[in-house]
């Protein structure tokens, strides 16, 4: 709880520090970015108003000799840069061009300035996305303003190639092909050698994980461990009272994640398990898997009024009077039951390992 | 000096007539072509930037204790891989700013690929002889979704801990082979100690490969078959109408290339994203409540919530409940996908090469396909969020639950028929100027018509 109070403290104590800092960017930026397009825009008005009678001054399309000039006249707008109109268009354009970049080049030295001096993350974001911003403006511009843009037309050619090609094609293969004086082995050697190869290449992936062991099978609890708490206390018939709930693990693997249990203790008279679990809850002490069986997030949260387990990733929802069978949710199965004992000194015991394998399902699982 | 390297070049390399062709390529002007463009630089952002990170992270699930200059996690058991990430979020200059961009980058990169692919499904861009770029630009999302998912389970914190755990449990699922698909792409039941390694591996070698060989491939084709055009005038099957690559094109491109890396600089700057810190680093008993994956796997996380725990048992063998949402369902989403042009050719028996697009309206149906498939998927994305709607709504989530399973076919039914009448509609208002002549492409009535929007790039 405490560790939780001080992250936040420390997450608040950042966010004010950068909160100013931040505060005066974004009025910064959003300042420039409004003065820059005014500017942008009397400029913009006053070279249409001036050029305007160039457009469309020569409507000829710009064809290569492939292109066809039966395709007509393109009537895309056209701008002449030899006229004097448009030559004041690119001295607005000039301006503008180099303003942008003027923009990009100060926050890429603003970024250098931050980043040697140690700002924030706020602050280098912000003056790298500056720089760059305005050095795309500046080409964005630069493309706009002082390129000419004419609409081109061409031709497409066929997708398919030529009927003739395609048979001299066909023609040269079968001559080489026919050179070949044994081919049946080179068939072999192609068929035989790529089957090997591939083979050779999939078995590699045997090595990167096999799950032909019996670890998926593997029920993790076995007879007469003692059940103990995640730091290590072992659990006693007195430690839970009817309603509570704690996470164990067998003694030799605290901690394990496929091992871990929830310990459940209930009002023995409720308990509604099969004939062949009669004994498996001593003094009401039940004990669950607590890896789902729909998809193995640990089922964390237990709800002593309704007896139900449930499981935050995707709210399945099991009933511990009830062996743990699913009661809501996507799950299908039930949670694997861990049978206990008390021994002799009052020690929760396994009585053997999980009555089904732990984990979502698969192909093989009984 | 660039003449002389140019000169240079060319007595060894015979490059004129290349170039000159490259220079004059004819590029149409529409800004729903640049979509591509910026799924394209995205990645660029993403390499740049991952190459960077990858200097820093210790892809190991080794336990150590951390004593950072993160105060709060003080002391804490966790594993290399998580304690690499918090020195790179809080001790490298401008780290958490590279981390941060890294993770916007992939985010763009994919609402990129997926508006892209949106604008080509709508304008029927699929159609032939384009059918093979759209199964690899399908492989590419794929991929990018699968690199987007290893990407942030790698960081070994404890909410990507929990997709890891879901992924491990999809993967187990698959019938014959699911245990050697889970074992062998995670090394073991997960948290195994093979499991990041793994994870990357295929983050930063595999998967990026594959994807940057299928750009190359995927521009090499739009550059052999030459891009599409709106309808328009002179806009035909036979012809061309665009601006040609240099100059304006390339610095606009350029330009937007640089706008893509200062919008995610800004993002990766100024929006948290991912904040592992708080998180904490994975621990196998814990889990988080209201935890969701990436926006781009909501819908396969919802559909697993809505999906009745349902098991199928074959003679001795189990098909878990898993299964059925987990795999089968994208499975079948992505088969579709893969196979629409092909169903469409099947149903129209139209197998003539295109070059102009359809307007979305010229085709209700296809439409209508689309605009229900979208509604289906961002239901399904809200039902992978549904326990946090039922906390804000105050709303029980089995109530909840039960209303989605209604909305997630009901909605997209409703789409359907809305979008169908809007086409038809469209469809009947503009036959009135200009009936349409029966056998005629649309390319052909547009022309004539010369009522349709083309490009105001000017």
């Amino acid at each position: 709880m405490s560790e939780d109070r001080s992250r936040e403290d420390e997450l608040s104590g950042r966010k004010q520090k950068h909160a100013s800092a931040f505060e005066l960017l974004v009025t910064m930026s959003v300042l420039g970015w409004e003065a820059f397009r005014s500017v942008a825009r009397i400029l913009a008005r006053k070279s249409s108003g001036e050029t305007s009678s160039t457009v469309l001054s020569h409507p000829e399309p710009l064809l290569l000799d492939r292109a066809a000039d039966k395709a007509g006249t393109p009537s895309g707008r056209d701008l002449d840069l030899e006229t004097p109109e448009s030559a004041h268009r690119a001295d607005w354009g000039t301006l503008l061009v180099a303003l942008a970049f003027a923009a990009s080049v100060t926050a890429g030295v603003g970024f250098l300035i931050f980043y040697w001096s140690g700002g924030g993350n706020m602050l280098l974001g912000g003056t790298l996305a500056l720089c760059l911003g305005f050095f795309g403006a500046a080409l964005v511009l630069s493309a706009r303003w002082l390129m000419r843009h004419r609409e081109a037309v061409e031709p497409r050619e066929d997708f398919s190639s030529s009927d003739t090609e395609r048979e001299a094609a066909f023609e040269d293969y079968c001559a080489g092909a026919r050179e070949v004086r044994s081919r049946a082995l080179l068939k072999w050697m192609a068929a035989v050698g790529l089957g090997m190869f591939a083979t050779m290449f999939v078995s590699l992936m045997r090595g990167l994980g096999s799950p032909s062991g019996q670890s998926l099978f593997d029920t993790v609890w076995k007879r007469g461990q003692r059940l103990m708490t995640a730091d290590g206390k072992p659990v006693t018939s007195n430690s839970l009272q009817p309603g509570d709930s704690i996470t164990v693990f067998p003694e030799d693997s605290i901690g394990s994640e496929k091992a871990q249990t929830v310990l459940i203790r209930v009002n023995a008279q409720l308990l509604r398990l099969p004939g062949d679990r009669s004994d498996w809850a001593p003094m009401g002490y039940l004990a669950y898997s607590r890896v789902c069986t729909h998809a193995g997030c640990p089922v964390g949260l237990y709800e002593a009024e309704s007896h139900l387990l449930l499981c935050p990733c995707h709210q399945s929802t099991f009933n511990v009077l009830d062996a743990a069978q699913p009661t809501g949710g996507p799950a299908a199965r039930p949670l694997p039951q861990l049978p206990l004992y008390a021994d002799a000194d009052g020690n929760l015991r396994a009585g053997s390992g999980f009555s089904e394998p732990p984990g979502p399902g698969f192909w093989e699982m009984p | 000096m660039i003449q002389w390297l140019a000169r240079s070049l060319n007595s060894r390399l015979r490059l004129a007539r290349f170039v000159r062709a490259a220079l004059n390529h004819v590029f149409p002007d529409h800004w729903s072509f640049m979509l591509g463009e910026i799924a394209l630089y995205s990645f660029v952002v993403l390499v740049i930037t991952g190459v960077y990170l990858a200097l820093f992270f210790n892809a190991s699930s080794a336990q150590e204790i951390y004593h950072g200059s993160y105060r709060a996690l003080d002391g804490v058991r966790m594993s290399a891989a998580y304690r690499s990430a918090l020195y790179l979020s809080f001790d490298v200059p401008a780290g958490l700013l590279m981390r941060q961009m890294h993770h916007w980058a992939a985010d763009v990169f994919l609402c990129a690929i997926i508006a892209h692919m949106a604008r080509i499904f709508f304008t029927a861009a699929y159609r032939r002889p384009r059918e093979i770029n759209w199964v690899i630009g399908l492989t590419m999302l794929v991929f990018a979704i699968i690199n987007g998912f290893l990407g942030y389970s790698l960081v070994d914190d404890l909410l990507s801990g929990a997709g890891l755990r879901i992924a491990y449990a999809i993967m187990l699922s698959a019938p014959v082979i699911g245990p050697w698909l889970a074992f062998i792409v995670l090394g073991g039941d997960v948290p195994a100690y093979a499991t990041i390694p793994h994870m990357y591996g295929m983050h930063v070698f595999v998967v990026p490969a594959v994807i940057a060989v299928l750009i190359a491939v995927h521009l090499g084709i739009i550059w052999r078959q030459m891009h599409t055009n709106y309808p328009g005038p002179m806009r035909t099957d036979k012809l061309i109408v665009g601006s040609r690559l240099w100059p304006s094109y390339t610095a606009k491109s350029l330009g937007l290339f640089f706008l893509v890396f200062a919008a995610i600089a800004s993002l990766g700057g100024l929006v948290q994203i991912d904040p592992i810190w708080i998180y904490g680093p994975f621990d196998p008993v814990a889990a988080v409540p209201g935890a969701q994956p990436d926006w781009y796997l909501g819908w396969v996380e919802g559909a697993m919530r809505l999906f009745p725990g349902v098991n199928l048992r074959i003679g001795g063998w189990l098909v878990p409940e898993v299964f059925f949402p987990g795999v089968l369902f994208p499975l079948i989403v992505f088969a579709v996908l893969y196979a629409y042009p092909l169903l469409e050719q099947f149903v129209s028996f139209d197998k003539r090469p295109h070059n102009v697009l359809r307007l979305p309206w010229q085709h209700p149906f296809n439409t209508a396909l689309g605009c229900a498939v979208f509604v289906f998927m961002i239901v399904l994305l809200a039902a992978g969020g549904d326990d946090v709607i039922a906390v804000a709504s105050g709303a029980s989530v089995v109530a909840l639950r039960s209303l989605l399973r209604v909305l997630v076919f009901v909605l997209p039914a409703v789409t359907f028929a809305i979008s169908y009448g809007i086409c038809v509609s469209l469809q009947r208002r503009r036959s009135v100027v200009h009936p349409p002549a029966s056998g005629v492409s649309a390319a052909v009535q547009d022309e004539s018509a010369g009522s349709l929007p083309r490009s105001q790039k000017a």
